[in-house]
């Protein structure tokens, strides 16, 4: 896979563009693996902690595009809402933490959302793959697949997606779509868009890495030599740069190893080809039909 | 000797006291179930977004995988390896089975949140996952144990369709069905019997998978690349202890004889199948050196002491132990502490190995989870009982000769 060609790629692509539609052409849907495309193209969005002022305008934009109940957009300015820690939830897609930094009288805003993994642990775990990654770097649940069993809540590294608990018909899960049906139609994500300071930096996910590279090195004294997500759990569309130390800002410790690596090649090592499986069914038989013999012969 | 094999109805009295409270367990525990269905799982359980999975999936359906584990343990000890003497046990572990897949099917559907769905892993496929695994594994699987269990009901029934009023009738043909059911059945069930072996050695160990996937979320205590192998190996040794302690139960409700012979001598398996178990867990543990955990006094490091030294060492000492093989007491305690250490490993597993990053708060199960929970347990051995006072299970042993009129006919 990785010595890929990019005509290779492009016909896998168009090929997966081919099926894809053909899936939505028929009514019924293909039996098929959920889609994990990694195109060279996927957006991602660099968020730039030491520029966030946390005005908290990206959550009420979050919520605008994606019908969540916004309310007044004036109701944002309360700062007293990060006395505490919040997680993104089934009312909103991303919120917008305060973390004390390290001398500077300033706190450290910290925009959490779904990361968007390049090998998603949501779309391996998913028992009817629900999620699927797209090729503009967006991992998207699919309402219709779902049947709400919340594992890909225990896959998830950053503990991302949310479960509608207060619900007894079609509960959601919830997370940030990465604007998927906006980016279609030529415009930014929404939080990308509002954000007034321009922490967030929308673009190619390949340019990003270049571009925070360009700043840690322009100024070393502002960042800390590190890009959250470029290499974590094999890389994220979303990255960040800080002033302090990742862990510091509660950001889980993850190697460079996918998330669902070892799972994955558990699982199709225990069914290579079916050929485990068969292989003991076989010898079972074999042990079976000998053991009868062996039996027969007693009796007699 | 044949009749010394013959499993009968039992056709005891079926409401004792003990009865009657299990029934009103079970009820408590279906009228929380009605809240759950009615205000969604959030209404009655601890669940929330850190931690997404409760003791309906740790204990209902990962641990009572693995209990319901001396059904395939059994029918490969029974009928493949073919040890006779063990013929008498494997109609009771194979009711023990059927109900407990039945109810770790039905425990899956209440903790989904879109229940009505269930079957749309059928339509839907993820190879890569190993929840889909483990899903289509379990349909399978109660499919395979329903079809072993079929000849039982045609045992029952062969020559004793009596239906009543215009569907008297319909009693000829009904009993032609149930014959050449039973002759089709009895031709082909190898291919069954070996299938449900395999179907459980796959799902037994792709539920260790499930939480591979969780990578660093879970205390490095259990979160190991061989934990398929690990769950394996635990419901191989967990199944023989299962079937010893239901037999020694069902003897004393229903007053039978303890069949203290044939359980020694499935006991005597045990101890090798636990240090196998015990072998492979500790050598992971050096391995990953994840001894050094056990340094400090946590939950994590007591929760894994208490699951190895209570769950695994001390039942394999006792199963060692000739005395103890020989009393159906030391059985029935040896027995005991297995399927503790099995129960617990789960839970440990799913429940207390899981720290999600953000989490504020740590999980502990609602009275609705837990009332739902027992009345699982519950309706399970309700129905265990309703079953084998009415279909030809447990056999009982030393029949005196003249009892032979009551043997079902068709076998």
């Amino acid at each position: 896979m990785a010595t890929q060609n990019r005509r290779d790629f492009l016909k896998t692509v168009s090929s997966i563009g081919i099926v894809t539609a053909g899936v939505a052409a028929t009514p019924t849907k293909l039996k098929a693996d959920p889609e994990n495309i990694l195109s060279n193209e996927r957006n991602g969005v660099l968020v730039d902690t030491t520029v966030c002022i946390g005005c908290r305008r990206c959550e009420w934009a979050c919520k605008k595009s994606h019908d969540m109940q916004p309310g007044s957009i004036d109701d944002y300015d309360d700062k007293s809402i990060f006395d505490i820690k919040r997680r993104p939830d089934h009312t909103t897609h991303t919120v917008i933490n305060a973390y004390k930094g390290n001398s500077i009288s300033k706190p450290i805003m910290l925009k959490a959302q779904c990361m968007h993994c390049d090998k998603p642990a949501c779309v391996s775990a998913c028992i009817v793959g629900a999620f699927s990654k797209k090729e503009n770097g967006s991992v998207v649940w699919d309402e219709s697949k779902c049947i709400g069993c919340r594992y890909c809540m225990v896959a998830c590294p950053f503990q991302i997606p949310a479960f509608d608990y207060h619900k007894a018909i079609e509960p959601d899960i919830h997370k940030c779509d990465f604007c998927a049906e906006r980016k279609g139609n030529g415009k930014l994500p929404a939080c990308v868009e509002i954000c007034p300071v321009e922490a967030l930096t929308f673009g190619n996910r390949a340019d990003l890495v270049t571009l925070a590279k360009d700043r840690i090195k322009k100024n070393p004294k502002r960042y800390v030599d590190h890009i959250y997500g470029e290499t974590e759990v094999g890389g994220t569309s979303w990255m960040y740069l800080s002033s302090v130390d990742f862990a510091t800002l509660d950001f889980p410790v993850l190697s460079a190893d996918t998330a669902p690596g070892v799972s994955e090649s558990i699982q199709h090592g225990i069914f290579a080809y079916f050929i485990p499986p068969i292989a003991l069914y076989a010898l079972l038989g074999g042990i079976m039909y000998i053991s009868k013999q062996k039996s027969n012969k007693e009796e007699e | 000797m044949e009749l010394l094999h013959e499993a009968l109805p039992l056709k005891k009295k079926y409401f004792t006291p003990g009865v009657v409270v299990l029934l009103i367990l079970a009820i408590v525990g279906m009228a929380f179930l009605l809240a759950r269905f009615v205000f969604g799982l959030g209404a009655i359980t601890n669940l929330d977004n850190q931690h997404p999975w409760g003791i309906w999936i740790g204990i209902d359906v990962a641990a009572g995988v693995a209990l319901a584990a001396g059904g395939f343990t059994t029918a490969a000890l029974g009928h493949i390896m073919h040890r006779d003497k063990y013929e008498t046990i494997i109609r009771p572990a194979l009711l023990t089975a059927m109900l407990g897949y039945t109810f770790v099917a039905l425990s899956v559907a209440v903790d989904l949140g879109r229940w009505y769905s269930i079957w749309h892993p059928l339509i839907f496929w993820n190879g890569n996952s190993a929840l889909f695994e483990v899903g289509i594994c379990v349909m399978t699987y109660v499919t395979v144990l329903y079809i072993e269990f079929l000849p039982i009901v045609t045992k029952k029934f062969i020559g004793n369709v009596r239906l009543k009023g215009f569907l008297a009738k319909l009693n000829k043909p009904l009993d032609s069905l149930l014959r050449t059911l039973d002759r089709g059945l009895n031709k082909t069930m190898f291919v069954f019997i070996i299938a449900g072996v395999v179907l459980s050695c796959l799902h037994q160990s792709s539920l260790g998978t499930l939480m591979v996937i969780a990578g660093s979320k879970m205390h490095p205590l259990w979160q190991t690349p061989v934990l398929p192998l690990l769950f394996l190996l635990s419901a191989i040794s967990v199944g023989f202890p299962m079937v010893i302690m239901e037999s020694t139960l069902a003897s004393r409700s229903f007053g039978l004889k303890p069949e203290t012979e044939v359980l020694s001598s499935l006991g005597t398996i045990v101890g090798p199948l636990l240090g196998i178990y015990l072998a492979f867990k500790i050598g992971d543990m050096f391995i990953r050196e994840t001894f050094y955990y056990l340094t400090e006094v946590t939950t994590a490091s007591v929760m894994f002491s208490v699951e190895i030294i209570f769950g695994v060492v001390l039942p394999l000492r006792l199963f060692l132990t000739k005395s103890v093989l020989k009393s159906p007491q030391g059985l029935f305690i040896a027995s005991l502490l297995v399927i503790f250490g099995v129960l617990l490993n789960r839970i440990n597993n799913f429940l207390v190995a899981y720290n999600p990053p953000y989490a504020t708060s740590s999980y502990f199960p609602s009275v609705g989870e837990i009332a739902v929970t027992v009345g699982f347990i519950c309706l399970e051995i309700l129905l265990y009982r309703w079953f084998v006072n009415y279909f030809p299970i447990v056999s009982v042993p030393s029949k005196p000769a003249n009892n032979v009129k009551y043997s079902v006919t068709g076998a």
